[in-house]
Formats: structure tokens, C-alpha cells, sequence
């Protein structure tokens, strides 16, 4: 079958080559990886920021993007959540025997298209295929480099009482897209996922100050469980109120159905920043010039009560502590 | 539902009406019991219980079908997820219970097939496509669930599936609150009515309650908003001395209830006594598969031995299920027993009474002074 992966194509013989040649470079081309040398070589100086994160996302496409864009986009926002300029990724993938070469090729489409938007380069990469059954079609891994600029430092321990909260948009898209795909909870609905690289809106959020204290996005634990870490890590309280939080009516619509709270959703295209407070509303009004922040607001504050607590304003006007998430999100029985 | 709509039922301006309007009203101490394990959660959700006087204390009742689902009943789960060639279905918090000796996760971890399932529509295509295998529904629940497990009976049939099974674990809610109220462990002034259970069953079969216990009942849903103006019925009821059934969830509930719903549980199931846990053996409170449909029934075609169940140590989700504590009372709350190493279902399950105060903290200290 001509368009199904077999092990022979992982084999490090003429089938891989074959595999890497004709179908991987094509999309991924540049100069450090055409070499196909051992290890890709590349100049930087000044401080150097570092990370890696694996994808196992099922379904591998959903509505919104695909599991390329998503190994590409997670791993250059983890990189500009420090602040830091995204310059180069590798990227490994473990392919499941007689997963279908057409879907390959959509999915290094959807990782060409995701690195020239983030302009990040894929300077060294691996294909391992499994035996059928051993992997869920396909598994990606991907590590990168970032450069950072003097004067930035941006860390979940640097909240400071009396700074703002800011959130770039509405949250629960990315978890509620994927769980409208999943086996068994298929439901129809107008909502993509919002998986997007976030490096050009942290600097432009850079450009405009140097206040910006702690940076995160609220991927899988959401919203809540994100603004925990950085209470934590700083030691201090942080107020929010539930009535500033921007959801999609979609999105509330299928967690009243499921029984989930947004707040636990998952997000892959939004930034939670912890900003000195003088320079709050300026940092708000640059991100809305940028399409992945067109939404953003000031959502709340960092409090000197309850240290290492979130606390919320709920829409009745009481307040409540928001924990972490704990276990799996579950839908509820009745 | 339109969302618009949801949002009304959580307007801030109109909760400070509703909330000023008890206070107004309340002018004796009472008991109020949310039935419902979602209005538990929905209650500490949004701090309810602040926006409510002093004067009116709220208990969790036993509405939550994971937490009250009895250890020997979990324990033929797990021994039926052993067996050769069976594969178990259940609903997600299920598999997280510790049972006497193990949970469906630890059996899962063993090698045992366990599958979380969001319906039981889910539950026949496993049978479906693992025809050469034997699929067990654990099937929990009260009214709301029992018509949809009733339904997967007789698709199955309809449609010659061969290889399904139901372990039928269905209970009936009227019934153990009349054991409640029948025991006078607990004394209550009114209660908050299940809403999806009534949605099915209507209002009729909690008459009995205000006439022969002269405690006020009313339906509620699972919005701050529903659960306030329900709170305002009850009291209304209780100060003038004339407890009664009201809806305050008319958009979801008629006094008649579903009536096609409940011809399908009474095709196929018939009321027998069930095992809650806490309460114990109750008659008349559980849904057992009909003779004629016993091949579809997992307790009559499996069987297995099991050793004689035990109570984690110190572990009071007993009492949390009859009201007669609260999770602040028990010594494992927050100690050793959380979410993520949970000893007792009600804080495993997402409607369970520990999980809510786990979650739902209040600042302020309204948990603390109750």
C-alpha cells in the first residue's frame, strides 16, 4: 500500500530515506536541516531559554488545527511565556505502523504553516515507526531555543502585590473543540480550537513595558489551575472576578451541558501576564492590536491575603476559592 | 439551551433581590436539606450559602449516585472486571471508588478492561464491536439514568446484540427520603427537590412528605438562581406552617413528569429493596431487570464470590449521605483523604458533598461557622 507508513519506513534504510527525502523535507526545508547532518549547528549569544513537550492529542484533527500545529505552537509559547524569542525547534515523531502518508503530509503542512507564522526554524528532527498498537497513529515531540533580550525577566516567581492580572482572551476553546470531536461525546458546534504561536504578542507586549512580571498559558488545568502555580510560586494571593473572564457562549453552552467548569478547560492559543499595575491598561490596549489578543483584559489582581490561594468574586457578587484541578475533567452523570 | 438564558439564571442583581427577600422573610432557625449532590455543588459554586441568613442552615442529602452506591455493590463491579473476556463500562467517577480491597482503576492498572463511558449508547458499541466479548454496564444511578439504561435494554434485544450486559445498581429517590425521614437522625424543615429526577418522576411522589411529615418540598434546578428562589419557597412555607410540593423549576419539571420515560423503566425493570450506602438495605428503592429481560441482566448470567465488604477506617461518607455531618466534622477531610488519594466516593465523585467543599472553599468562613 503506497500510502501507508510501515516499519521499514522507520528503519533507517533506504525507505527512510526515502520517507525523510521526498515527503518530511520538502516542508520543513532550511539550510541547518537540509545538511542531514548528526546535529544541526547554529550561532546565538546572550541568555538562552530551553524547553521541550510531547503530543499525544486525540483526535490528531480537529476543528482549529491538528496535532503539527499543536506541537509547534505549545512549544514556541512555553518558550515566549519567559519572555524569550523563539528561533529554532527540533522535532521527533513516533509514527504507528499503517498510519496513512496523506494524513502525514496534511499534518507537516499544518508544522510548515505554523513555524513561517511563528518564523522559528526546524533545524533537526527523528521518525521512529512502532508496531501497530503500540503507539495511537502518531505521537510528536518537539524541543526549542529561544534567544532573551537584556532587560526581560519574566518568571512565575516575580508577581508582586498590587500588580494586575491580564488574560488575551475568551478561554475553554481549545478543550471544548477537542471534546466535541471525541469518540462517544460528538456534538455539533460553530467552535474552533485556539491553537495559535504567541510570540509576536508577548513582544509587542514587550515593547511597550518592561513591567511584565509573570507570564503563563493556561493549557491543560486551564485558567484556574495556571493562576494557582503563579500564586504559589510568588507567594501571594491572587483576586479575580468571575463576571471579567471572557468565555464563548458555545463554550458555555457545552460545559452547562457536560457539567465542566471553564475554568479547567484547556487553552492553546491564550497568555495569562502578571503586570505592574501602572502599566496594565497600556499593555491591554497593545495586545487588542494583535489578532490573538483582540479580546484581552484585566481580569483581576495580586492580593497580600491568602498567599498561595486564587480567589474569586463569583457572578452572584459572594466570593470562593478557586483550587487547582485535581484528577481528569469528567462530564457529570445526572 | 440558549445561553442567554443560562446567564439569567445567574444575574448578581437579581440574586441580592432573592437573598434580601429570605433575610426578610426568615425569622426562625431552620434546616433545609439540597437533596441533590448538583446542588451541593452548585451551591458552593457561588457562595449561596453567604447570600443566605443565619438563620437558615443547608445540609447535603444523599443525591449523588456514585457516593451512594453501597462497597459490596462495587466490590462485584471490580470481581466482574476479573472475569475472562468481560469488558466493564461505566461512568468516569466510578472507577476512582475505593472498594474493600481494590478500585475498577487499580483493576484497570491489573490488566482488567475497564472503558469510561459518557451514555450508554457508548456502552452497545463496545458490545458492538467486541463481539466476542461480554460488555457489563455498571448501571448507577437514580431516575434521571434508569430510562436511558432501560432504553440500552431493549435496543439490544431489538437489535440482536447478544453480548451486553447491565449490572443494575438504579435507585429510586422517594423512597430513601422517606427512610430519612423515617429514622429522625436528622431534623429537617424543608427540602430542595432533585431536578432532573423530577424532570422524570414529576411532583407527585413527594406528597407524602409535607402531609404525613409536615416538611416543606420544592423542585429546584441546578442555576443560583433556581436554588434561590427555591431557598425563598421553602422558607416562605416553613414561616407560615404550611409545608407543601412547589416547583421552582418549571421550565424543566410538570407535576405528571415524563410519562413515556417512565413506561420504559417499568418495561423492563421492577422495584426491589437496594443497598445504600450509609443507609443501608432499603425496600421499595431499587430497580431490578425484569424476568423477562434476565438475559440481559449481569447479577443473574455472572457469577462471582465475594469476600465480605469493609469500610475504609474513619471514613464518614456514611453520615455525609444522610446529612448527619458535614465534611468539616470528619478527621480525613483534607488530611488524608483529598481528590487525588480520595478514601471515601464523596470525594471522588464530581457531585459528591466532600469534592464540593474540597473544591469550593469559601473565604469568609461561612463552611466554618456552620
Amino acid at each position: 500500500m503506497d500510502d501507508s507508513i510501515l516499519l521499514a519506513h522507520g528503519s533507517g534504510g533506504k525507505l527512510s530515506h526515502e520517507l525523510i527525502e521526498k515527503k518530511i523535507l520538502p516542508f520543513l526545508a532550511n539550510p541547518a536541516l537540509n545538511k542531514l547532518d548528526d546535529s544541526a549547528i547554529f550561532e546565538a549569544s546572550g541568555r538562552l531559554a530551553f524547553t521541550t513537550d510531547s503530543y499525544v492529542v486525540n483526535p490528531i484533527f480537529f476543528p482549529g488545527g491538528d496535532i503539527g500545529k499543536l506541537a509547534v505552537c505549545g512549544t514556541v509559547n512555553d518558550l515566549a511565556m519567559n519572555g524569550a524569542k523563539p528561533l529554532y525547534l527540533s522535532l521527533s515523531a513516533i509514527i504507528e505502523e499503517g498510519f496513512s502518508l496523506s494524513e502525514l503530509e496534511r499534518i507537516l503542512q499544518s508544522i510548515k504553516k505554523a513555524a513561517e507564522e511563528a518564523e522559528v526554524s526546524i533545524i533537526a528532527g527523528d521518525t521512529k515507526v512502532v508496531n501497530r498498537g503500540k503507539a495511537d497513529k502518531i505521537f510528536i515531540t518537539t524541543s526549542g531555543v529561544g534567544i532573551i533580550l537584556p532587560g526581560v525577566d519574566i518568571s512565575g516567581t516575580n508577581a508582586r502585590v498590587g500588580d494586575k492580572v491580564l488574560l488575551s482572551g475568551t478561554i475553554g476553546d481549545h478543550g471544548i473543540a477537542i471534546m466535541s470531536q471525541r469518540e462517544g461525546l460528538r456534538f455539533a458546534m460553530n467552535l474552533e480550537s485556539d491553537c495559535a504561536p504567541l510570540n509576536k504578542l508577548v513582544s509587542q507586549m514587550l515593547q511597550v513595558s518592561s513591567k511584565i512580571h509573570c507570564m503563563r498559558d493556561p493549557t491543560r488545568g486551564g485558567l484556574a489551575t495556571i493562576l494557582n502555580e503563579l500564586a504559589r510560586q510568588s507567594r501571594v494571593g491572587i483576586f479575580i472576578e468571575e463576571d471579567k473572564i471572557p468565555i464563548k457562549d458555545e463554550v458555555k453552552a457545552a460545559c452547562e451541558l457536560l457539567g465542566l467548569d471553564p475554568l479547567y478547560v484547556a487553552n492553546e492559543g491564550k497568555l495569562v501576564a502578571i503586570v505592574d499595575t501602572t502599566d496594565a491598561d497600556k499593555i491591554v490596549t497593545q495586545m487588542r492590536k494583535n489578532p490573538y489578543g483582540r479580546d484581552a483584559v484585566i481580569i483581576g489582581e495580586v492580593t497580600k491575603e491568602h498567599p498561595g490561594k486564587v480567589i474569586m468574586k463569583t457572578k452572584l457578587g459572594p466570593t470562593r476559592v478557586v483550587d487547582m484541578l485535581s484528577g481528569e475533567l469528567l462530564p457529570r452523570i445526572c | 439551551m440558549p445561553v442567554k438564558f443560562i446567564d439569567e439564571y445567574r444575574n448578581s442583581e437579581l440574586a441580592k433581590k432573592l437573598s434580601y427577600r429570605i433575610a426578610m422573610r426568615s425569622t426562625k432557625p431552620i434546616r433545609l436539606m439540597e437533596f441533590c449532590g448538583g446542588h451541593t455543588h452548585t451551591i458552593l459554586r457561588y457562595g449561596i450559602r453567604q447570600l443566605v441568613p443565619k438563620t437558615v442552615e443547608m445540609r447535603s442529602g444523599p443525591g449523588c449516585p456514585v457516593c451512594v452506591t453501597a462497597t459490596a455493590d462495587l466490590d462485584k463491579a471490580i470481581a466482574l472486571a476479573h472475569l475472562p473476556d468481560v469488558i466493564i463500562a461505566t461512568f468516569g467517577d466510578m472507577i476512582r471508588v475505593p472498594g474493600s480491597y481494590s478500585s475498577l482503576q487499580q483493576a484497570k492498572a491489573g490488566g482488567a478492561d475497564v472503558r469510561i463511558v459518557y451514555s450508554t449508547i457508548d456502552a452497545i458499541e463496545i458490545a458492538r464491536a467486541n463481539p466476542d466479548k461480554s460488555i457489563i454496564f455498571i448501571g448507577i444511578g437514580f431516575e434521571t439514568t434508569a430510562p436511558t439504561i432501560a432504553a440500552s435494554i431493549l435496543r439490544t434485544m431489538q437489535e440482536g446484540i447478544g453480548n451486553f450486559y447491565v449490572l443494575s445498581l438504579a435507585k429510586l429517590c422517594p423512597p430513601v427520603m422517606k427512610a430519612l425521614l423515617d429514622s429522625g437522625e436528622v431534623k429537617i424543615d424543608g427540602i430542595i427537590c432533585p431536578g432532573h429526577v423530577s424532570v422524570i418522576i414529576g411532583s407527585r411522589p413527594y406528597e407524602f412528605i409535607p402531609r404525613d411529615y409536615r416538611v416543606a418540598c420544592v423542585i429546584s434546578g441546578f442555576e443560583p438562581l433556581d436554588i434561590l428562589l427555591c431557598i425563598d419557597k421553602l422558607v416562605a412555607q416553613i414561616e407560615k406552617g404550611e409545608p407543601k410540593v412547589e416547583i421552582a423549576y418549571s421550565r424543566g419539571v410538570k407535576p405528571e413528569g415524563n410519562v413515556k420515560a417512565r413506561q420504559l423503566m417499568d418495561e423492563v425493570f421492577e422495584i426491589g429493596e437496594a443497598n445504600w450506602r450509609g443507609i443501608g438495605v432499603v425496600p421499595e428503592s431499587g430497580l431490578k431487570i425484569r424476568k423477562e429481560y434476565e438475559q440481559f441482566d449481569a447479577d443473574k448470567v455472572f457469577s462471582v464470590s465475594l469476600k465480605p465488604p469493609k469500610e475504609p477506617k474513619g471514613c464518614r461518607c456514611g453520615d455525609m449521605i444522610r446529612g448527619a455531618a458535614t465534611p468539616l466534622e470528619c478527621k480525613l477531610f483534607r488530611v488524608t483523604c483529598t481528590p487525588e488519594r480520595p478514601v471515601g466516593p464523596c470525594m471522588v465523585s464530581s457531585e459528591g458533598v466532600c469534592s464540593a467543599y474540597y473544591q469550593y472553599e469559601t473565604i469568609g468562613g461561612d463552611l466554618q461557622d456552620f
